[in-house]
């Protein structure tokens, strides 16, 4: 599928901020792929981990399925509680981690907020720090299963 | 999606111009484009005609023409009555040793109140109390009694809010502070009451009131200020001497004479148009409510402006709502923190003593003079699906029944 960007206002103008979204955050909001709709059964998943509270608005839980031997990401799951970067963004860093058969864990947890915010085409700057925390939750995630792994 | 009809929900936030209004600003483009402080033919028709549109205000509010002023906007009228208020007070008094001078708001106004009023406490110059209201936003009157004290000199308290659209005992909080201390100053915006209710300051009893074009049908960057014979003001603004002194700057005919129209007609129509849309927000609100669950109605269920309905749809964030509800037609607006400059949920919400979650799912959808029944009909139609997405699509599954 081929996406047309706009420009969107990747540098914070201040108290003007704009609020436009660029297509791809838009594609990825209005469509979001591989959050979690219903809540999944013992043993789908590996571990889980969240990010954020209501205080700030944004929460994030994501669901790990990981093969053992190669340590590859053979499923990611999320929910989002957000406005829309929040939830374009988690299903954009989906997205990436799942790419390719799904990336290692190793790999995976070298995504950056900033690769998230290439792949949608730009966020307002003002929305990447609170918003933009995909990884964070990943990185949650990944620590919950090596603790149960250790067990 | 280019063709696709609009809805347009948002009437708190501005309203389109009235053609009626458009119409009698037309000459004053370009035909009777004169100063009105030139002394000249072009200058004298300018002149009378802003003279005509505070005649037409003064008449519909029962106050003096001389006591109408105008500003650029609602902004600079609450700025005007608040800073111009508070430094006349300071000017007027004989000796430099008088106690700090106090006043009095809510923390539900808006930001153009409170705004002001933070920086004069900032400075030292004043000292503030901002009042809690209660669960339905209304004022506590007893508290608000208890909080007048010897130096009080400015109450501003809103007509009715912008967010939730409570209308506050404006005549009654007037008496309160008339039987405490008659020269107590009494400021409310009334920007968004205006359309609606009736604003009659002799019955109201306040001594200055802010109202704005954008509100009500008129052309945006216009508003007025009623003050009050004998409240000293000092101006904001200092220039040409116009506005009496307390507004410099050359009037914006086109838009006074529009503002003063816009006014006139929504008054004019006010009775019938709120009987109407009272019909449209509780039909739109019991049908949301029954609807979709865990949606609290904000703000008080009928002391409320006829055109407002403000929800909170608890595990749905609010910008989101926002943005899936556009992408259906529907212009509405939220005070989720998402959306604001601050990042932070409304303030108004947030004072009626609900946890984040209920700003941060917080709906607001004002309705206007094209608005019908059929138009709500496609809002509640269209929202519980976004909003069953949408919480889907959380994994946070708060409960107002917890």
């Amino acid at each position: 599928m081929k996406h047309k960007t706009t420009k969107a206002d990747v540098e914070d103008k201040g108290a003007n901020a704009c609020w436009y979204y660029s297509d791809l955050v838009k594609e990825h909001f209005f469509h979001p792929r591989n959050f979690l709709k219903k809540d999944p059964g013992p043993g789908k998943f590996d571990a889980e981990g969240e990010v954020g509270n209501f205080k700030c608005g944004d929460i994030m839980r994501m669901w790990i399925k990981v093969e053992p031997k190669t340590e590859k990401i053979k499923d990611l799951k999320w929910r989002t509680f957000g406005c829309g970067p929040a939830i374009a963004s988690t299903s954009a860093f989906s997205e990436m981690v799942l790419a390719k058969g799904g990336l290692s864990i190793k790999e995976a947890l070298k995504i950056k907020p900033g690769e998230v915010v290439k792949k949608l085409g730009g966020v307002p700057s003002r929305k990447i720090h609170c918003s933009v925390m995909a990884d964070l939750a990943f990185k949650k995630a990944v620590e919950n299963y090596y603790k149960k792994a250790k067990k | 999606m280019k063709n696709m009809a609009r809805f347009y929900f948002d009437h708190a936030s501005t309203t389109e111009l009235d053609p009626r209004v458009k119409k009698a600003m037309e000459p004053y483009w370009e035909k009777k484009f004169g100063n009105p402080s030139s002394i000249y033919a072009e200058g004298r028709e300018a002149k009378a005609a802003i003279e005509t549109a505070r005649k037409t205000i003064a008449d519909l509010i029962s106050a003096r023409p001389e006591e109408i002023i105008f500003t650029a906007g609602g902004t600079e009228s609450d700025n005007l009555a608040i800073l111009g208020g508070v430094r006349g007070h300071r000017m007027s008094s004989r000796t430099s040793d008088v106690p700090t001078p106090h006043v009095i708001t809510l923390k539900i106004e808006h930001h153009a109140v409170l705004r002001p009023i933070e920086e004069l406490e900032k400075k030292g110059l004043i000292r503030a109390a901002y009042l809690d209201v209660d669960k339905n936003g209304l004022i506590d009157l007893a508290e608000f009694r208890k909080s007048l004290t010897e130096n009080t000199i400015l109450v501003s308290i809103g007509y009715a809010n912008n967010e939730i659209g409570v209308i506050q005992p404006i005549a009654e909080i007037s008496k309160i502070i008339r039987k405490f201390k008659k020269e107590i100053i009494f400021h409310t915006d009334a920007c968004q009451a205006a359309s609606y209710l009736e604003m009659n300051v002799q019955k109201l009893g306040v001594d200055l009131m802010a109202v704005n074009g954008s509100k009500i049908y008129g052309p945006k960057g216009i508003g007025f200020l009623y003050a009050r014979n004998g409240i000293k003001l000092e101006p904001i603004l200092y220039g040409g001497g116009q506005e009496k002194g307390i507004r410099s700057g050359t009037e914006n005919v086109p838009a006074i004479v529009g503002l003063a129209e816009a006014f006139r007609l929504v008054q004019e129509q006010r009775k019938k148009e709120s009987a109407r849309l009272i019909k449209i927000r509780d039909f739109i609100i019991s049908e949301l409510q029954k609807k979709i669950p865990e949606v609290v109605l904000n703000g008080h269920p009928t002391k409320r402006l006829p055109n407002n309905v403000s929800l909170s749809v608890l595990n749905a964030e609010g910008e989101s709502m926002v943005l899936y509800l556009d992408a259906k037609g529907i212009a509405a607006s939220t005070g989720s923190a998402c959306t604001s400059e601050s990042l932070e949920p409304s303030h108004v919400i947030m004072a009626l003593g609900l946890a984040f979650e209920y700003a941060h799912g917080s709906l607001r959808f004002t309705l206007g003079r094209k608005n019908t029944k059929k138009d709500a009909e496609y809002l509640i139609k269209t929202l519980p699906p976004i909003v069953e997405k949408l919480r889907q699509m959380s994994p946070a599954k708060f409960s107002r029944k917890k």
